[in-house]
């Protein structure tokens, strides 16, 4: 090991931190490091990013989690119990499934819409917008129109409507879905392209003969993608309740699967008697919502301080 | 023309120039709203014409005889283009001809018109709880912020984020109908009064106050309070959040600061100065949530049997009647441009920065 005086011991912390990074990749992990500094000062984030990391994690190992099967249940001796009964923590339900096991075998459902929708509504409302931003013109004018003419839409009836088409399923729910949840995404990123299409670096990529292609794929498109992520982190939970609400009305998964819309209705004709096969579910949806919202609050005042506390 | 009466204020060829100007802005206006409502057709169009394999059977049904299925291949015009298609869509929609519904036999138009004022009262009570209570509620957390009460407004707020509407209509109806007692279930009104009470603008709580029906007006308060609260706490959660960010914008600028120099009392600057910017932006968002719970009815609306658009929309869809569910997509989306249009107008009239641009 060599201390020399011109080159002395930096703490992980110091090379991190530090305001002349030697390498683009100390600069990148130096910005990551602040992002995470101010992200982690605030408890309910942090709440929030543990509330997902769990729901990966009983969505990875429900088989493992789960104490009994979530698709067949005991129907002779463990039909309604309540919470607490034997070693069925949260009760069963009408068929004598144990509702814990439906619920941890239910987050993989939740996972999967959640991030279908993402993986198919951001990158689409990316693209829209940083063309339509970059671009400019009549492809702008007619894009945005376009955008505009979906957002005024009520996105839970049009979702209905293309389920009620389309034929009822999770499938079908998760493209209703995110077919209905681009045009933010689409209004944010054009937002983003047209504050730095006129920067210089542009003019500079362009010089040196850059494509259109090009320049948006690399130059521009970067540039959105933090509030990108903060936005649909946000809108996560708004999906995850209308996932929910068209599993409630019988439109999204279909029995016998475990998803927790459908559980809730499968529970409103035993509300009077044994409210637990109705209430669990919705204590779910509720802590993986709250969960979603709590992580893009604080996502969103970590990689924008000029909006945090706003 | 105008130009010729000029007002002693203005020179002739600036007040020629705003006529223009307001011109201009009306020729936007009904582009925008042209072409707004015409993307809403094409996509029921899409949904109802071209998705389904045979949209004939998605109308009629499967135990429909020949010959009908033959006459209605031919009035939608199913052998023609499809451009030539949805130009007789859009016409058949002007006409206001929805087609008929499978499951009531009604014109769905008529269906329509008979349960929208029913979703329109629980929309507008809970769009009142919503504003009464968020816009205060926003005000105090932004003075007080950081401290505890700002804290609970926001939790208040993120828990009607994140909660399912009908989740907590269900229990809602649990603890206040069944344990307690305290409110009505089912539907708007009691079975008693269905044939005693005529309405007369079918928006009943109204109704029944204009003609000193005291009994007639208690009922129907407790079968609205219920679900109208519901609508109205989640109007709430996204009012008071707004109320917040707008209002601790205007504490920062400096206008606030000259008042406060000025010796104006802390409660004036809030409520008079700070607020009344705010409220400008404030109405797009209360138009905005108002469109939203016309929207969020589709769901309490099930819970609760409130005979109204979302209920009609979810027995339509139990029984696949195509009709009846695009047709009152059609009504909830004209209801959702109409109020986004009307914010954006109220906007720019409220605000003075916007009209000079």
């Amino acid at each position: 090991m060599t201390t020399g005086l011109d080159t002395p011991v930096l703490s992980r912390r110091e090379w991190l931190l530090s305001d002349r990074p030697a390498s683009r990749l100390q600069a990148q992990l130096g910005r990551a490091y602040m992002v995470w500094l101010r992200f982690s000062a605030n408890r309910l984030a942090l709440a929030g990013l543990g509330i997902i990391l769990m729901l990966i994690v009983v969505a990875l190992f429900a088989d493992v989690l789960a104490p009994h099967n979530p698709v067949q249940g005991d129907l002779r001796n463990a039909r309604l119990l309540p919470p607490g009964t034997g070693s069925y923590l949260l009760g069963t339900d009408d068929q004598g499934r144990d509702i814990l096991s439906r619920l941890i075998h239910g987050s993989r459902l939740t996972l999967a819409v959640v991030v279908l929708v993402a993986i198919i509504a951001a990158p689409l409302g990316l693209l829209v917008g940083t063309v339509s931003g970059y671009a400019g013109g009549w492809v702008d004018a007619v894009l945005m129109r376009i955008t505009d003419i979906f957002l005024a839409f009520p996105k839970l009836v049009l979702a209905l409507a293309f389920v009620a088409a389309l034929g009822p399923g999770i499938e079908n729910a998760i493209l209703a879905i995110a077919l209905t949840s681009w045009p933010p995404y689409a209004r944010m990123a054009r937002a983003e392209t047209l504050g730095v299409r006129h920067s210089d670096y542009i003019a500079a990529v362009r010089l040196m003969g850059a494509s259109p292609f090009r320049i948006v794929l690399r130059h521009v498109m970067p540039m959105c993608l933090s509030s990108l992520i903060v936005r649909v982190t946000l809108d996560m939970a708004g999906i995850i309740l209308t996932a929910a609400g068209l599993g409630f009305l019988g439109l999204g998964a279909q029995p016998p699967l475990p998803e927790w819309g459908a559980m809730i209705a499968s529970g409103r004709r035993f509300i009077l008697d044994q409210w637990w096969v109705a209430t669990m579910p919705g204590i779910a949806i509720l802590i993986v919502s709250l969960g979603f919202n709590l992580l893009g609050d604080g996502l969103r005042d970590a990689l924008d301080p000029r909006e945090a506390g706003q | 023309m105008t130009v010729t009466t000029t007002s002693p204020s203005l020179p002739p060829g600036r007040k020629h120039r705003k006529t223009e100007k307001i011109l201009l802005d009306i020729g936007r206006f009904l582009v925008v709203l042209v072409t707004t409502y015409l993307g809403l057709l094409a996509v029921t169009f899409f949904i109802g014409r071209v998705i389904p394999i045979d949209p004939v059977l998605a109308v009629l049904g499967d135990r429909a005889p020949a010959s009908a299925i033959a006459r209605v291949r031919e009035e939608m015009g199913l052998d023609l283009p499809l451009w030539q298609q949805f130009f007789l869509y859009v016409r058949q929609i002007l006409s206001g001809d929805f087609g008929t519904s499978v499951l009531t036999t009604n014109p769905v138009l008529t269906d329509i018109a008979r349960v929208f004022p029913a979703t329109l009262e629980l929309a507008t009570f809970g769009t009142v709880i919503g504003t009464l209570l968020g816009i205060p509620l926003g005000v105090l957390a932004a003075v007080k912020r950081g401290t505890l009460i700002d804290q609970l407004v926001r939790l208040v707020g993120l828990v009607g984020y994140s909660v399912p509407i009908f989740w907590l209509a269900l229990l809602s109806l649990l603890l206040f109908y069944a344990k307690l007692g305290w409110v009505a279930f089912p539907g708007r009104i009691d079975i008693v009064y269905e044939y005693t009470f005529t309405p007369i603008t079918q928006i009943f709580l109204l109704d029944a106050l204009l003609q000193r029906q005291w009994d007639v007006a208690w009922d129907v308060f407790r079968h609205i309070v219920l679900p109208g609260s519901l609508l109205g706490y989640f109007s709430m959660a996204y009012i008071s959040r707004m109320t917040r960010s707008f209002m601790l914008n205007e504490l920062a600028q400096e206008y606030v600061v000259a008042a406060r120099a000025k010796g104006l009392s802390e409660s004036r600057i809030i409520w008079s100065h700070a607020l009344r910017n705010a409220a400008v932006p404030l109405v797009t968002v209360i138009a905005l949530s108002y469109a939203g719970l016309l929207e969020g009815s589709v769901l309490t609306e099930t819970v609760f049997s409130w005979p109204g658009l979302g209920l009609y929309i979810t027995n339509s869809l139990q029984s696949a009647d195509m009709n009846a569910v695009l047709g009152s997509t059609l009504a909830i989306g004209s209801a959702f441009i109409a109020l986004n249009l009307l914010s954006d107008l109220l906007y720019r009239t409220l605000d003075p920065r916007t009209r000079t641009r």
